[in-house]
């Protein structure tokens, strides 16, 4: 990531983006068997997804976020990557 | 029953000409709808084969009576076609979109690709973004016009004639219906229409159905005569021109009456199907009301969606006036007896309660005495046949009653009912009570629990509904009696609990040291739930005992309870003097004895109440409405002791603090003065950020704040507690130091939008002042106290500055109440699953755990899942 001038920079890299990081196949796979659902059950993210962007992760992925919370501290949630409707 | 079913798509379509055909029963030709006789006419509006809505008659269609005969269409044949208004946007969208020469979608296949983009990314449909105007179309190589959309049903073309200007051309509904019907299946695909089911030319229509009189019924009046529905009227209308437009068509009439006629045809079916469009003046009754049409039946408030399928009508619940009860719980509502008496429960005869019930009935409908045991309105036989009771029948009916029956039983003390009061906010708004029945017509209701209703007696109307089975009852008691509710889930606090004179009369109680005699003693805990006195505290040399007032308070604490904190008259000194505090405003409780400190909001008053809080912890809800219970009377009778009343000489100061109040203002006066002088002069100094007039505008604002403040400190000075008002601002019952201020001291800067008043005339805000003036009274700062009185033009500035307040508000609740409506019915169905999810109805996971911690904050301590505090401050007996 080219930085200096450069009006783009890695979203992943500001304080208030939380962590995302894409799930493997068995994770999921664990993941959906604890709490009983399918996939689409899952909460969504675009595809264009600034951070899904940057971390690479493709449509069907499933990414963990794990993001500072004030109840509880520290929070995982899991998306799954969809594409955008078109409007 | 059968099992529910998964809804696995929905399809929109439109109804194609052939069907609305298919389905109509009669041709529709006459615009009459009545002969002299009152027959109906055959192929008249009200044709008895379109449904019937008399009772007694059969329909001509179907063969079946009124209440069964659902109704059938009819059809009018249009002479010309006409534009449905509902679809005028997607008419503009597909003649924009499509060649007007060859119908095809102005788009090449290659440019289709391009759009709709590579495989994987693939989007369904192509918009009408994606197609650029004014071009050549790339099938026949037509040149495109723009089309031009004028509301509410106009489309022309924009044509440029041999000399280079523009003309308008107009396109028919005909032209229009003919271009749709040439665009290709494919390409309509592409649009996101499915040509199957919504060809696009069906949204010009050339037959229009007619609805089944059942849903148009006439209504005849007293005099005899008959009343149409307003949809009725409007198809007479449509079909009186569409007569004489087929007429003035075969008499071959020219072009221009033609036209004419079309355009009127089209007027009527526009506003037959919508009567607010925009463009187009609303079709009116003789009498000047706009008619209520198709779209007016479902739109809005009071239409078909929000009032008649999301909103009902409900039995058993009566509605009136409330007004206060200090002496009942706070779980009991006063019900009156004229409506116990109308309201009813069904109780179901066995064998165990038959005699009971038999009194019951024999008792009848008229209960004239509170003293009297309830009656009953109702007997309903085993075939469900109802039997009204009256002083008539009551013993033949006593008589026939067995098990197997049901009788509606009158309410009785301590049914189960749900009270709510509008605006329903929040949960707490509607709660169940147990009834007291009460002389009067109003419902009585104990004052603490004015917080979660938001309720005053100011005339204030409340609802309330009664619960007609066990299982209904059980759930109103378990999940929304008042005492479930005391603690709010939205901060973890109890949201029932003092008010006002409550928290007045406890402060002024517990306040410093005093001493009750054994009489006063038993005035103050009468209405409490104690039985005995506990021993005295002091006994003098005569043998009198005394107890402390410290004492009286600690009586109505639960045994076992520590507790430190601080009160709200406390002012956050920097080194804490603890039990030493001058203001008495550090409380310490250990075992159940108030030791120190003086009870106030912080302790008992709803929304902030920590010993509330606690005891519910700690002890349970129950002890909890005993708590407040016993707190509320308990300071009333306190209250009462010394009396407690304001008047208009609880302001009065003496010479001095005038004197004084008088000198501060005057030099802060001097100071505005000076810094304007300054400013005129060029020498002042901008803050950051900041024009010069700003600043100038920051450093009036600063100094005319601060002498406010300062008169409310001289004011303060001399209004000690032995001030009522004084006493209601220390103690957090009502108002503010603030108040007072405005009220004794000096009323301050009135402001709009948070800057000085600059509004009104020509660089002055009255004709009062110099023009440029920049001084504190020519933009709205008040010297005088609402005491002593406003002059003119203060009382002006008063009334700018007032009026901000009120419109403020006004806009507030409407915003806030839209945006609450659109909340709910996004939330409306979510619920925590029993793994801890938050899951939509489809069992869709919206958080992974209810609030990230999985606790319940109604359960939790002022937002925090364990007291730790307050846990070790209860072992170790002292503060942390």
């Amino acid at each position: 990531m080219v930085m200096g001038m450069s009006t783009t920079f890695n979203v992943l890299d500001h304080v208030m983006v939380p962590d995302h990081q894409i799930m493997s196949e068995e994770e999921v796979a664990v993941l959906l068997s604890t709490y009983t659902i399918t996939q689409d059950q899952l909460p969504k993210m675009y595809h264009d997804d600034p951070a899904v962007k940057s971390i690479g992760a493709n449509m069907g992925d499933v990414v963990k976020i794990t993001r500072k919370s004030q109840t509880a501290g520290k929070a995982e949630s899991y998306r799954l990557v969809v594409k955008r409707p078109k409007k | 029953m059968t099992s529910p079913k998964r809804v696995g798509k929905i399809e929109f379509g439109l109804l194609s000409p052939k069907e609305i055909r298919k389905m109509s029963i009669r041709k529709i030709i006459w615009a009459d709808t009545y002969d002299d006789d009152g027959f109906p006419y055959p192929q008249g509006l009200m044709d008895l084969g379109l449904g019937v809505i008399d009772p007694g008659l059969r329909c001509k269609t179907c063969d079946q009576k009124a209440s069964d005969c659902p109704g059938h269409f009819g059809h009018i044949e249009l002479a010309k076609p006409v534009i449905h208004v509902g679809y005028t946007r997607l008419i503009r969208k597909l003649l924009r979109v499509t060649c007007r020469s060859c119908s095809r979608m102005l788009l090449s296949p290659s440019d289709i690709d391009k759009i709709l983009g590579p495989d994987d990314l693939r989007s369904e449909n192509i918009s009408e973004k994606d197609i650029k105007k004014e071009r050549v179309c790339p099938h026949c190589g037509e040149q495109q016009l723009k089309i031009n959309f004028e509301k509410p049903t106009t489309f022309s073309e924009i044509m440029t004639d041999v000399n280079g200007r523009k003309i308008d051309h107009k396109l028919t509904p005909a032209d229009i219906r003919a271009r749709l019907e040439k665009i290709p299946d494919d390409d309509l695909l592409l649009l996101g229409i499915n040509p199957k089911v919504a060809r696009p030319e069906w949204t010009i229509l050339t037959v229009l159905p007619v609805p089944p009189v059942t849903m148009r019924p006439s209504i005849i009046l007293e005099n005899g005569q008959r009343s149409e529905d307003d949809l009725t009227h409007k198809l007479v209308d449509i079909i009186r021109i569409n007569q004489r437009f087929k007429e003035n068509q075969d008499a071959g009439a020219p072009q221009l009456i033609i036209e004419d006629l079309w355009e009127l045809l089209q007027y009527h079916l526009t506003t037959y199907l919508d009567n607010e469009v925009a463009g187009c003046p609303p079709a009116r009754h003789r009498s000047g009301r706009p008619l209520k049409t198709l779209s007016q039946r479902l739109k809005g408030k009071d239409g078909r969606f929000r009032g008649s399928l999301s909103g009902k009508r409900v039995n058993f619940s009566s509605r009136t006036v409330i007004s206060p009860d200090p002496n009942l719980s706070i779980g009991e509502v006063g019900v009156p007896l004229a409506i116990a008496n109308e309201m009813s429960v069904p109780v179901r005869v066995t064998p165990f309660n038959l005699e009971e019930i038999r009194f019951m009935v024999l008792t009848g409908p008229d209960r004239k005495l509170l003293s009297e045991p309830c009656g009953a309105n109702y007997a309903i036989r085993p075939d469900n046949r109802r039997v009204r009771l009256s002083d008539q029948n009551t013993e033949t009916v006593a008589e026939m009653i067995e098990p197997g029956w049901t009788v509606d039983r009158q309410l009785r003390n301590g049914d189960i009912v749900l009270f709510n009061r509008q605006p329903s906010l929040h949960r707490m708004s509607i709660m169940s009570h147990r009834i007291v029945l009460m002389e009067g017509k109003t419902f009585r209701l104990n004052p603490a629990i004015c917080p979660p209703y938001n309720a005053d007696f100011d005339g204030d109307e409340m609802n309330l509904h009664v619960p007609q089975t066990e299982e209904a009852r059980a759930e109103a008691y378990i999940l929304a009696s008042v005492q479930e509710n005391i603690l709010s889930p939205r901060f973890g606090g109890p949201i029932i609990g003092g008010i006002h004179d409550h928290i007045s009369g406890i402060f002024l109680l517990t306040h410093e040291l005093r001493w009750f005699t054994k009489s006063e003693m038993i005035s103050l805990l009468r209405f409490t739930h104690l039985t005995h006195l506990p021993p005295a505290d002091r006994v003098d040399e005569n043998g009198m005992q005394y107890w402390s007032n410290k004492q009286v308070f600690s009586m109505i604490l639960p045994d076992g309870l520590n507790m430190f904190f601080r009160a709200s008259s406390c002012v956050n000194c920097d080194t804490c003097l603890k039990e030493d505090c001058e203001r008495d405003a550090y409380i310490r409780i250990i075992d159940g004895k108030l030791l120190s400190g003086t009870i106030d909001k912080k302790a008992i008053g709803a929304f902030d109440g920590t010993i509330l809080q606690r005891i519910i912890r700690q002890y349970g809800l129950a002890r909890g409405v005993q708590f407040i219970d016993d707190v509320t009377k308990l300071s009333i009778r306190a209250i009462m002791l010394d009396g407690f009343s304001f008047g208009i000489d609880d302001e009065d100061l003496t010479r001095t603090e005038y004197g004084q109040i008088e000198e501060v203002l005057e030099s802060a006066s001097q100071d505005v003065n000076r810094r304007i002088k300054i400013y005129q002069d060029g020498q002042l100094e901008p803050m950051p950020g900041r024009t010069l007039e700003e600043t100038l505008e920051m450093q009036i604002m600063q100094v005319l704040g601060k002498a406010r403040d300062r008169t409310g400190e001289i004011a303060g000075r001399h209004l000690g507690l032995s001030n009522s008002a004084v006493v209601m601002a220390v103690s957090g019952a009502r108002g503010s130091m603030l108040n007072l201020t405005q009220m004794a001291g000096c009323l301050g800067q009135q402001s709009v939008r948070g800057e000085r008043i600059v509004r009104g005339y020509d660089e002055r805000t009255l004709p009062h002042f110099k023009k440029g003036d920049r001084g504190a009274e020519a933009h709205g700062f008040i010297k005088n106290s609402y005491k002593s009185g406003l002059n003119p033009t203060e009382f002006f500035f008063h009334a700018i500055g007032g009026r901000e307040g009120l419109v403020d508000t006004a806009v507030r609740t409407s915003q806030s109440g839209y945006l609450q409506r659109r909340m709910i019915n996004a939330l409306q169905d979510l619920k925590v699953a029993y793994d801890g999810t938050v899951r939509t109805t489809g069992g869709r996971i919206i958080q992974f755990k209810y609030g990230e911690d999985n606790t319940d904050p109604s359960k939790s301590c002022f937002g925090e899942p364990v007291d730790v505090k307050g846990i070790v401050e209860n072992i170790l007996k002292e503060e942390v």
